[in-house]
Parts: structure tokens; C-alpha cells; sequence
């Protein structure tokens, strides 16, 4: 199996990794790299637990299932994940939305829940409820029924007003 | 219920924001795939392509040479050791890996270690197994055919696939009332084989430790302790022992049952360790979890009610078949293989009931867990409400009317049942006439009138359900022997900050919040200084975990008892302080004081201190109390919904207007996080309703193995949920609470199912079997000629 040299920011550091061809992103994320905020919960990029921020050619961070992205792809990216939200020791306001609101239960699904809300904030800063569960439409989360998700986006949204 | 507690105490009935929540949201919660060890090797596993066939070889040779494969495991491999089988929680067998045959797709055939997870699965490719097939049965009514294929060729004494007949009641007096009744009607049902799908798939790394002779398993598992046991009694003629198995359920993501069962997996990942003196991870992937694991419900139902011309119902009749795969593995109480369908009799006053279950072999995975509900309640409920909207068709009458009728009276409790049971508490008409008020239900039927005259389709659907949850009481109820009692330890440290140690396992509930709001609310000490744990069965006292919604009816009541234990000897040592009698003393949450001179006080701080710096001679130093706590009874929590589902005539698309849900668990430990349990409960009791199944085709092959075609609902489905409750404490349960976890699965699926056909019920629909996707309702719509 061919071998690449790859290097890719995480959370603003920067990695020089050697990886096998088919090594999948969240597999370097979490099993290289131990960052392991980022979960994997299905194979068929349906379920959204392994959603990490990854910038597209223009720069700009875009909501990516990892479980579906090869490391290789993300050479010269900017990666984010859950680890990287939190700044300077200040929670960033989805992450207090989903504690506030009750947003989370078992807490597998609420890393690639609350990087896609972040991407929605991003584009959308005042987004209906309808935009909110339109936008998180591609996570699953078992335990919450996804009404506390939306009050937490919108305590978000709130908030960065 | 009068708070009395501060808020910076948080006691119970403060919405407390949740104690685990912290470390979730960095990213920083510790699930079993998060752990990595020293010299960890990966382990994956080949699976049958086909539902039934004898294993003619396995050829492991070319995976051998894959760079990174250390070894192959087969059912010959663990036969060496005889631990090529193992027991069920029903005591049922079933195979660890096979030696002779397959017995469903995906069953795991041989197993591949590797120093990565990419070459075990290169090796899993490599393996070559030959197969002989053989006739599948699929259909459970057909495995009990005479001429059927005998399945369990490994049960010597096995002549047929019945695994068991259960019946409850008196048939006889059920079938007088029958005959006298004025009307009778008659439902099929069939409630669907589906799978719990907790985001997070089951896994496990075992340790053994070669030098110390101790193997650590950390586990999916909802039970650690009953597993330790398991474990032992398994294993023990291989020389692991009680002492030297440490079973540890880190953070979980979800469980809603599916993480009760030992799982193939567990025990070959344990055999690979011990074999290779090496930690072995497993991590399922989602479609060996989808298309492997324990399936929940799979019950095909006959249901007939009797009841008089006013509609007053006089007797139940209950005939079911239960496939329950190639192996009894359900997790029911040993003495309940049915669980406790015979709840089945609802919110009713049902003066006669019989029901009978029969329990069959087919070629299909094993199981028969819950998802997400006590043993067995769900179909129960499910018949129970789902006849009842037949009966009312039936009279035509209201269904609220009907049900209002036939409650059990507040006045009644404690009821017993016509099939056993003594229901604790319960006012079912005011949670129904709650939920009518809140929904507008005459407006709603005024409005339904109204749109059926222009052909537009609308329906209004009602269900009162009774739960039955918080197993045991221990006379009644184990688990292979081991009572169903559960547990909590507490220690109070000298400045007065405790630690909770619990025989249960949270899975996302946030037990780490809602128990330490029991203890403060006990003692006084600030929920935020109780570090709640579980899950570690080297340091939690044994307890039977967490399913069933019976942590807060068992363990929770373990931690009031246990408080109040230490509550006992911290009065001694504030009467020691204070220098006055026992009887002196008042006690309010977080201090003593002397009656008639309140200034005159001990904090629980300034007691605790004294317990170690200052106790009396004659007392022992410390103060920390554990409670085995075995309930007096179950716990019935109730509740009604109301569903108002509009259909859209072009697709059959069901759409979720409106739900109103008011449950009453009893007294309530955190209002947020029960309102976050209802939410998430009637989510995964819309899922079955309207998108979930696993079914098979005639060869034994899984629809629905995948995400692909198993639908879990986004938020897009999801309505926004609207709760409210009742409150009607539990008067055995120290602090009145029932459990909650699970009501709203229990309850909904009957609340949407009768919304649809009602909305259809004037075209003479009288029932649609779950999932009600959009092509039966499309089909249904043909049929009647109102598609559009």
C-alpha cells in the first residue's frame, strides 16, 4: 500500500504525517493524532458523529464527515474539531447552548452536532428553527429527540448576535 | 413539589444543568474506542454470508500472510478451551463462533487479530470459508409447522423450534366473559423486529495481565457487575476468577438495551487476550451492530376485547408468537420469558385477561432485548391501546370517551390486576383530560369534521399507557439467579464532600447529576461536591445496572437510603457537638439544630469534620453508609399522548402536526432532564411508528442491515415535542419516584398508529401494523380511491 507524506493543520497545529493511501480522516484524527472528541458511529456517512470542520479551496471551513474523507484529501487543509472550539478557556457559545439547553444526553453524537451548528452559525447567524433542523438534518442523535439541540443552537445564535 | 433546597444546594426538583456535561462538550468523554493501550492489537470478525449452512472449511492461510495478522480464531480454536458456546440470560446457549453451522446471516464464523484495525480487516477479507447451505426458516409461524426443519440440531432432546409457551390469567373465566359479552372485537398486530441503534456501536478491550492473572475488560456494558459475574461462571474452568475480573463501563453513547446482552464479540476479544497475553479492542461497525446484535420486539400479536353495549370493557384475550432468532438470548427476569407483557391489561379495569405468548426458533439473529423500554412493555401497551381504538371504531364511539370510561379509578390503587400485578398509584383520567385540554381535542375533532367534508385527511390518536419498571422486587425477580435489587455507597469526606459509588450504569441519562441531587437533597451537601460514579466493578458495590427505567426506582432509592443511613449517625455526632440528645435535634436539609434554639445548629460540613477529628469515644470514625436496596414493588408510571398526524394524499406521508405528552414518574429528580427523557422516548417511539424495521427475505437476508435502509429519524421527522405532567408519587419508592426513561417509547408508537387510522377510519380503515411508512398509506389510499 502507497504511502503519502501529508501535512494538515488541526485546531492551528501542524502535523507532518506519513499515512497509508486508504487511511480514513477520522482515523488519523483520532488514532494518530488522539484527538478523539471526534466519534465514529456509522460506515455510510449517515449518522454525522465523525463531522469535523475541514476548509475547502477558498479557506473556508466547511462541515465534512471524516468517516468519508480520506487523510490525503486533507493535505494543506485546516481541520477542526470539538478540541478546538474551546478558546483561550472560554466555552464558544454552541458549546455553552448544548450545556445550557440540555442539548446532549450520551454526548456521542453532540462533537459533529455542535461543528455543524458551527458552520451553520457561520453562514446563517439568525436561522429559523426550520434552518436549524434542516442543517443538523445530517447527524443523528438518539437520546435527545433533537428539541433541546435546536434550543441550543438558537442560545448560540443568540449569543454571537 | 415544594423545592427545599437552594439552588447552589440543588436538591431534587432543581433543573441542575448536568455534571457530565463538561467533559462532552470538549470532546473529552472517555468511550471504550477513546481508550488505547500499550501493545493494544486490533480484533475484527468474519461474518456468514448465509442464513443457514454447515461450515465445511475455513481456510485462514492467506490471511496468515497479511503483513500485521497475528492469528485466526475459530470455533475449533475456542472449542480447545470448550468455549466455543455460551449461556443466554434465559438460559438458552448460544455460539461464541461455530464448529459446525451457521445459524443467521451475519453470525460471527472466525475471528481476526492484527496490529492494526486495517489489517484485521484486510484479514477478515482473506479468510476463506466453504459453506453448505441449508433450508432456511424464516417465517416463525412456519418453524412451528410439523414438517419444519428442526434449527437446534444441537439440543439433543429438541423435537420442534418452540422455545417455550407462556400463558397468564385465568383462560377459563376469560373465555365465560367472552361468550357473555356484547361485542367483541378481533385485531392482528404484528410488532416489528427493530434495533436500537445507539450512535455508538458495542465494543470492548480485554486486558489480561499474565504476571498478576487479572483481566480487565473495559466494556459497552449496561450491567458491568452481573457481566463480572457472567463472566466467572463462564470462564471459571479456564481460571478466571471473581477476584481477578475487573469489569469497567466507561462513557457509553446510548443503550436503550442493546448493551445488556454478552455479545460473541466480548468473549472472543477475551480468549484472543488471553491466548495472546496482549489487550484485544473490538469495535463493531455499524452494520455488524445493525445486522448482529440483540433486536428488539419482533411479536406477531392476536389481540381480542369483549366489552359490553356502553363500552364498558370486560375482558382481554391475548394470543402471541415471538421469533426470537436461533437462541433465547432476550434479557427478561429468569422467571419472565415473556417479560412483563402480562401488563397488557393497561390502564383498564379488566376483570378477566388471559394472555399466552410462545417463543420460536428461527434463523435470524438472537435476542429479544428492549429498546428502550421495560421487558416487554412496549408491544404490550401497544396491543392494549391499539384494540382499544378497534373497540371504540367498533362502538363508534370516542376514543377518549371510551378510555375515560374504563380507567382504573384514582380510588383503586393499590390495583390489582387481573394478570397479577399490583399497580402502585395512578390517576389516568386527569393526565388524559390534561392532555385533552392542552391539544384542544373538541376543537380538534370540530376541525377534523370539518376537513373530512373537503376530503382532506386529518386524525387525532390517544394513548393512556401503564408502564411497569424499577425490577425487582428480589422475590420475583433475577437475572441467572443474581436478585434484582441495586445498590449505592457513600462516603463522606472530612470537609464535607462526598462520593456516590452506584451498582447502575448511566448511558446518557445523567445519573451523575440526578443522584447527586438525591444525596444533597438527603444530606445538604451540594450536588456539585457529590461525585457520583459507577460502571468500575473493582471500586462500585455490585449492583444489576442500568435498563428497564429502574436506576432512580432501585439505585436511586439506594441513595436516599444510604443517605439517610449517614444522616442516622451524623444526628449522633451533632448531639455529641451540641451536647444535647438525639431527641433534641431537628434536621433540615444541611444541618441539625436544637428544637427551640435554632441558632443553636451543626451543618452537615461541621459534622462531617467531627466524624473524623472529633467522634465520640464508643463511635467509630467516618461516616459513609451502603444500601442494598430491594424494592417493595414495581413502579408504574403513566401517562396519555395525543397525536394529530395530517396525510398528505399524494405520497402517504404522515406528518406530525402536533404531540402533547403529559407523563406522570412520580416525584421528579431534575425537570430538565426528565423533559429531555420524554423528548428523546417519544423520538424513539415515533422511529418504529413511522420508519423503523428490520425484516427478512425468504434466504434469511437482512433488509435494513445498513443506514442505508434502516431510518433513524433526523430532526427533519422529528415534531417539537410538547410535554407537560401529573405527579402521583410512588408510595413504596422512598422519594415517590417510578423511573421515566422509557415511557415515552412505551407510549407513543399507539398515539401516532391510532392517529393514522383515524384519520383514515371513515374509509373503513380499521388498522395499519408499524411502521406505517408512506407506501402503505399510499397503497391504502389507492385502494379507497382518494389518492391523489
Amino acid at each position: 500500500m502507497a504511502r503519502h507524506q501529508i501535512r494538515v493543520t488541526v485546531n492551528g497545529a501542524s502535523h507532518e504525517v506519513e499515512v497509508e493511501s486508504r487511511l480514513l480522516l477520522v482515523h488519523l484524527i483520532r488514532d494518530q493524532l488522539r484527538l478523539t472528541g471526534t466519534h465514529i458511529g456509522c460506515d455510510t456517512t449517515h449518522c454525522g458523529a465523525c463531522t469535523v470542520l475541514l476548509t475547502g479551496p477558498d479557506g473556508t471551513p466547511e462541515p465534512v464527515k471524516s468517516c468519508t474523507v480520506l487523510a490525503v484529501q486533507a493535505d494543506g487543509r485546516e481541520v477542526t474539531t470539538v478540541e478546538g472550539l474551546e478558546q483561550d478557556g472560554k466555552l464558544h457559545p454552541v458549546q455553552e447552548g448544548f450545556w445550557q439547553e440540555h442539548g446532549l444526553q450520551c454526548g456521542f453524537c453532540t462533537p459533529g452536532m455542535m461543528l455543524t451548528s458551527v458552520a451553520l452559525l457561520k453562514r446563517n447567524p439568525k436561522p429559523t428553527e426550520d434552518d436549524i433542523r434542516h442543517a443538523i438534518s445530517g447527524n443523528l442523535c438518539r437520546c435527545t429527540g433533537y428539541v433541546n439541540i435546536v434550543k441550543a443552537v438558537q442560545y448560540a445564535a443568540a449569543k454571537q448576535a | 413539589m415544594a423545592l427545599r433546597t437552594s439552588a447552589e444546594v440543588s436538591g431534587m426538583g432543581h433543573s441542575m444543568k448536568r455534571k457530565e456535561d463538561p467533559r462532552f462538550i470538549r470532546g473529552k468523554g472517555t468511550y471504550v474506542d477513546d481508550i488505547t493501550l500499550p501493545g493494544m492489537v486490533y480484533l475484527d470478525i468474519v461474518r456468514s454470508p448465509l442464513a443457514h449452512a454447515k461450515i465445511v472449511s475455513i481456510n485462514s492461510e492467506q490471511a496468515l500472510k497479511i503483513p500485521g495478522v497475528l492469528a485466526v480464531i475459530t470455533g475449533q480454536t475456542l472449542a480447545q478451551f470448550n468455549l466455543h458456546w455460551m449461556p443466554t440470560l434465559m438460559s438458552d446457549t448460544q455460539m461464541v463462533l461455530p464448529v459446525e453451522k451457521v445459524m443467521y446471516q451475519a453470525q460471527e464464523v472466525a475471528a481476526v487479530v492484527a496490529t492494526d484495525r486495517y489489517a484485521a480487516a484486510d484479514g477478515v477479507a482473506a479468510v476463506d470459508v466453504d459453506y453448505e447451505p441449508l433450508p432456511v426458516v424464516v417465517d416463525p409461524f412456519k418453524a412451528l409447522e410439523p414438517d419444519a426443519p428442526i434449527l437446534r440440531t444441537d439440543k439433543k432432546d429438541k423435537k420442534d423450534n418452540r422455545i417455550f409457551h407462556w400463558e397468564a390469567g385465568d383462560k377459563a373465566a376469560t373465555d365465560r366473559a367472552f361468550a357473555a359479552a356484547d361485542v367483541v372485537v378481533k385485531q392482528s398486530l404484528y410488532i416489528p423486529r427493530i434495533h436500537v441503534a445507539s450512535i455508538e456501536t458495542c465494543g470492548c478491550i480485554a486486558d489480561f495481565d499474565r504476571v498478576r492473572g487479572k483481566l480487565t475488560v473495559w466494556m459497552t456494558t449496561q450491567a458491568p457487575h452481573a457481566i463480572r459475574t457472567v463472566f466467572a461462571l463462564v470462564a471459571g474452568h479456564v481460571g478466571l476468577s471473581e477476584e481477578k475480573i475487573r469489569i469497567i463501563s466507561p462513557d457509553i453513547g446510548g443503550g436503550f438495551g442493546g448493551k445488556v446482552p454478552v455479545y460473541p464479540g466480548y468473549v472472543i476479544a477475551v480468549a484472543a487476550s488471553v491466548v495472546l497475553g496482549r489487550p484485544v479492542k473490538w469495535i463493531e461497525d455499524r452494520m455488524e451492530n445493525l445486522q448482529a446484535d440483540s433486536f428488539a420486539r419482533d411479536y406477531h400479536v392476536t389481540a381480542e376485547l369483549a366489552a359490553k353495549k356502553d363500552g364498558r370493557m370486560t375482558a382481554l384475550r391475548i394470543k402471541t408468537v415471538a421469533d426470537h432468532g436461533y437462541a433465547d438470548a432476550a434479557c427478561n427476569p429468569s422467571k419472565f420469558p415473556a417479560g412483563l407483557f402480562s401488563i397488557c391489561t393497561g390502564s383498564y379495569d379488566l376483570k378477566n385477561a388471559f394472555a399466552e405468548v410462545d417463543g420460536v426458533y428461527t434463523n435470524k439473529p438472537p435476542g429479544g432485548i428492549a429498546y428502550r423500554c421495560s421487558f416487554r412493555v412496549t408491544e404490550a401497551v401497544h396491543t392494549i391501546e391499539r384494540i382499544t381504538d378497534v373497540l371504540a371504531q367498533q362502538l363508534s364511539m370516542d376514543p377518549a370517551e371510551l378510555r375515560l370510561k374504563n380507567f382504573i379509578p384514582p380510588e383503586r390503587f393499590p390495583y390489582q390486576s387481573a394478570l397479577g400485578w399490583e399497580y402502585d398509584s395512578g390517576n389516568y383520567a386527569a393526565a388524559l383530560k390534561k392532555a385533552m385540554d392542552l391539544v384542544d381535542y373538541a376543537g380538534l375533532r370540530k376541525e377534523q369534521a370539518e376537513k373530512r367534508k373537503r376530503g382532506e385527511l386529518m386524525g387525532i390518536g390517544i394513548s393512556s399507557f401503564t408502564e411497569i419498571v424499577g425490577a425487582g422486587p428480589s422475590k420475583h425477580f433475577d437475572i441467572l439467579g443474581l436478585k434484582m435489587f441495586d445498590s449505592c455507597e457513600i462516603r463522606v469526606h472530612p470537609t464535607g464532600k462526598a462520593v456516590a459509588r452506584f451498582g447502575t450504569k448511566s448511558q446518557g441519562q445523567g445519573h451523575e447529576t440526578t443522584y447527586a441531587q438525591i444525596v444533597a437533597e438527603e444530606l445538604g451537601i451540594p450536588a456539585a461536591h457529590v461525585e457520583v460514579e459507577e460502571g468500575d466493578t473493582d471500586t462500585a458495590p455490585y449492583g444489576l445496572g442500568t435498563y428497564a427505567s429502574r436506576s432512580t426506582p432501585t439505585a436511586g432509592a439506594a441513595g436516599a437510603m444510604a443517605a439517610r443511613k449517614i444522616r442516622d449517625k451524623a444526628k449522633k455526632l451533632a448531639a455529641h457537638l451540641l451536647e444535647v440528645s438525639e431527641e433534641d435535634l431537628e434536621w433540615e436539609p444541611g444541618k441539625f439544630w436544637v428544637k427551640g434554639a435554632p441558632q443553636k445548629s451543626k451543618t452537615i460540613q461541621e459534622i462531617a469534620f467531627a466524624a473524623y477529628t472529633n467522634h465520640p469515644q464508643g463511635m467509630e470514625a467516618g461516616l459513609e453508609a451502603v444500601s442494598y436496596y430491594d424494592p417493595p414493588n414495581l413502579t408504574f408510571p403513566f401517562g396519555s399522548y395525543i397525536c394529530v398526524v395530517d396525510i398528505d394524499r399524494g405520497t402517504g406521508e404522515v406528518k406530525i402536526r402536533r404531540f402533547v405528552a403529559v407523563d406522570d414518574c412520580g416525584t421528579i429528580i431534575n425537570p430538565m432532564i426528565v423533559d429531555g427523557q420524554i423528548h428523546g422516548g417519544l423520538t424513539m417511539g415515533m422511529a418504529p411508528a413511522l420508519l423503523e424495521e428490520i425484516s427478512y427475505d425468504e434466504g434469511g437476508n437482512i433488509q435494513g442491515g445498513s443506514f442505508m435502509d434502516y431510518l433513524l429519524p433526523t430532526a427533519m421527522e422529528t415534531p417539537k415535542w410538547e410535554t407537560d405532567k401529573t405527579v402521583t408519587p410512588s408510595p413504596h419508592h422512598p422519594f415517590g419516584a417510578k423511573g421515566v426513561g422509557e415511557s415515552a417509547t412505551v407510549g407513543a408508537p399507539p398515539a401516532i398508529a391510532n392517529a393514522v387510522v383515524d384519520a383514515l377510519a371513515h374509509l373503513g380503515v380499521k388498522h395499519i401494523d408499524i411502521p406505517i411508512t408512506p407506501e402503505k398509506v399510499w397503497t391504502i389510499l389507492k385502494e379507497k380511491g382518494v389518492a391523489e
